[in-house]
């Protein structure tokens, strides 16, 4: 009965959800994204800014031919297994963020929660020395917390609902202020400032197993966490008083898939740098494809966050060989046009 | 009998009613008034304390006889070459920034709809920065390619956001997405660019008036004679559409191309501004409310500029005299910007609504 009611009324997201999906859709969706994430990781081992034959990179995996190749290649697997990662926890964390504030442009980078991630960052790099990824993280969750808080109270300040325009507008605008208390810290600090730039342009170049692998128990604790207020997420697109009546705990629904939300945008945003877009399109892609239901919205996310991601980063390593762009970069050009049309095509609720 | 008086009742009524509306009125007008010498006092001032401190400190009168053209050994160079031109320009771009900002305030019916926010001074950069970057050119045609790229890209955004007329709710949507494209091209460049070219354009992107020489002077001057008159002309019927877009065309406004001229006068003035200093951060967002607090009412252009020249005048004093490092203006307003931001949200949880 509740997963018939859930699934049945959509979240009156910006784009029309089909109400419900058959089954096969939805299996079939993630049969050929698992067979689709699988292919990117073959692309993105073989393709990269370095023009390398095939064969070679079968040798390279062995370890046998140039030393040069071999490191070349070597250095594209952790690489996608980076970008898999980040693509998934962005595009589950900006799901999650849709639906606990039943906002449709809810997104990490938009709202301006990588910023605060950003700003915290630097200031453990400047004042406590902070050096490591495993040091990093602790800041960017500490910043994305206090940045979330932060843009919702502004966008929903003086009693008013937190519509999309003024959510969205709150962030870009607690984004400009952070990014300028970046540069004021960073301005007298030449050496920094070109790190940081290099870090904030959002790349999976420097995946280095070590840090992976200190932060893949914080990423998993996030999907979980999301994963496991699914059901939740579905009651409270009914609207609140609904999801009490059916039994749902909204408060701590909305108290664990934020966590679930900010501990996935902070790990991949501490490893890779600010990306935006991807945690806003692909629950899009998601809702349009296997309808509203959290679950499976949830886990289209995972899988196919994951292989666009690696794929916006081969293409970022093909356009301009033999350097590369970073999928930071990749991602904001192809999916600010996509955002565009995707406000464009939908009427928009008012202010 | 008591037709008649009840009908006198109401005469007297009625009279009242008007007499104390125009005492209201009278007194907003007063309020205006008082804002704006009180504004203008201020920042003649501060303008001549521009002028007077620095590493040397002149007095005002040598400050006086130089602006006058007399020979003052020192003050001469200093101020006539170096701050005077600056504070000329921080006045002027002040003025164009704080202008832009309310009237993009004002016609979007939202506080923090500023033109930097919504991707109007993106353009502006990111065709800077490409010049400065990878047609490695500086001054004049990077200001020139700036005020090109500026209103480019601005017209792309309404462009894009009008479809079976203008939605203010897409236009700030897609003005946020467009500005995060730019964002990441500007990246882009800035890690491809060389390392010296890198830090002309990151001061250039910060806001500064550093670069600021008498060359830029007569142009951004010509642009501001010839854009605000416009802007005010156009602006008078601003009033009127802050009433909605149906009362406005029942009163017979034309809606949109009122509002599109206003955007292509407002996109212009800033565009240039831009084209001088780079973005000086927040000031087009924080003037207009600044000065809707000290005057009291709403679409206050005067006020604004006063305020947003102001702005820039004490945030680049501030920034080059009074910190320990020196900061660029925009890193200054930057800041100001958070406090302000921060002030919104402890007031409008009490009250609620700003502008």
């Amino acid at each position: 009965m509740t997963t018939q009611l859930a699934s049945s009324v959509a979240s009156r997201p910006l784009t029309r959800v089909p109400a419900r999906r058959s089954r096969t859709v939805r299996v079939a969706t993630l049969i050929i994204g698992v067979a689709a994430l699988a292919a990117s990781v073959i692309v993105s081992v073989a393709i990269g800014s370095r023009e390398i034959p095939p064969s070679e990179v079968l040798d390279a995996l062995f370890g046998r031919g140039d030393p040069l190749v071999v490191a070349a290649v070597e250095s594209r697997i952790p690489r996608t297994v980076l970008a898999i990662a980040v693509g998934a926890a962005l595009s589950l964390s900006g799901a999650a963020m849709q639906g606990l504030t039943r906002n449709p442009l809810a997104e990490p980078g938009i709202l301006g929660i990588t910023s605060g991630a950003a700003l915290a960052v630097v200031l453990g790099i400047v004042y406590a020395g902070v050096s490591t990824a495993f040091g990093y993280i602790w800041f960017a969750l500490a910043g994305s917390a206090a940045a979330a808080v932060l843009v919702y109270l502004l966008g929903s300040a003086g009693g008013r609902r937190a519509t999309p325009l003024r959510l969205t507008l709150a962030g870009a605008a607690t984004a400009a202020v952070l990014l300028s208390a970046v540069r004021f810290v960073l301005l007298p600090r030449a050496q920094s400032l070109q790190a940081f730039e290099q870090w904030q342009v959002g790349g999976v170049g420097g995946a280095k197993w070590d840090s992976l692998a200190t932060l893949a128990p914080l990423f998993l604790v996030g999907l979980v966490l999301v994963f496991a207020s699914a059901r939740g997420l579905d009651a409270i697109a009914l609207g609140d008083d609904t999801a009490k009546a059916l039994g749902q705990r909204v408060g701590v629904v909305r108290l664990v898939a934020g966590i679930g939300a900010i501990l996935l945008c902070a790990t991949a945003t501490a490893l890779a740098g600010p990306i935006i877009f991807v945690g806003l399109l692909i629950p899009h892609a998601a809702r349009l494809i296997v309808g509203a239901d959290y679950r499976w919205v949830l886990g289209f996310c995972l899988v196919w966050g994951g292989t666009i991601l690696v794929l916006a980063d081969v293409l970022g390593r093909v356009v301009t060989r033999p350097s590369d762009i970073a999928v930071g970069i990749v991602t904001t050009v192809v999916g600010a046009p996509l955002f565009i049309l995707l406000v464009r095509r939908q009427k928009v609720r008012e202010v | 009998m008591t037709a008649t008086r009840i009908a006198a009742v109401d005469t007297t009524a009625r009279t009242s009613a008007l007499a104390s509306l125009r005492r209201v009125r009278a007194g907003r007008r007063r309020r205006h008034l008082v804002g704006c010498i009180v504004l203008a006092v201020l920042l003649v001032s501060v303008f001549v304390v521009a002028l007077c401190i620095g590493d040397r400190v002149y007095s005002p009168v040598d400050v006086v006889r130089v602006v006058l053209g007399d020979q003052v050994a020192g003050a001469s160079f200093t101020v006539g070459r170096l701050r005077l031109p600056r504070a000329i320009i921080a006045v002027l771009v002040g003025a164009s920034f704080g202008l832009g900002g309310i009237v993009f305030q004002t016609l979007l019916r939202n506080g923090l709809a500023a033109p930097d926010i919504i991707g109007v001074t993106s353009g502006a950069s990111a065709s800077a920065v490409f010049g400065i970057l990878v047609l490695g050119w500086a001054g004049t045609p990077v200001s020139i390619l700036a005020v090109i790229g500026g209103v480019l890209v601005s017209m792309g955004i309404f462009a894009a956001s009008y479809n079976h007329g203008l939605s203010t709710t897409r236009l700030v949507l897609i003005g946020i997405a467009v500005a995060a494209m730019f964002t990441g091209l500007i990246s882009y460049m800035l890690l491809r660019g060389n390392m010296y070219d890198v830090q002309s354009a990151m001061r250039w992107l910060t806001g500064s008036l550093d670069g600021a020489f008498w060359g830029d002077v007569p142009g951004l001057t010509v642009s501001f004679v010839v854009l605000t008159p416009l802007l005010a002309i156009l602006a008078s019927r601003l009033r009127v559409l802050q009433l909605g877009d149906l009362t406005a065309t029942a009163l017979g406004v034309r809606v949109n191309a009122t509002r599109l001229g206003i955007i292509v006068v407002a996109v212009c003035l800033i565009s240039v501004a831009t084209s001088v200093t780079g973005p000086i951060a927040f000031v087009a967002f924080l003037a207009g409310p600044i000065a809707v607090r000290i005057i009291g009412s709403t679409a206050a252009l005067v006020p604004s500029a006063l305020v947003g020249a102001l702005l820039v005048l004490v945030g680049d004093f501030v920034g080059s005299h009074l910190l320990p490092i020196a900061y660029p203006v925009g890193t200054v307003t930057g800041v100001v910007g958070g406090v302000y931001l921060l002030v919104l949200l402890a007031r409008s949880t009490r009250s609620g609504g700003f502008l």
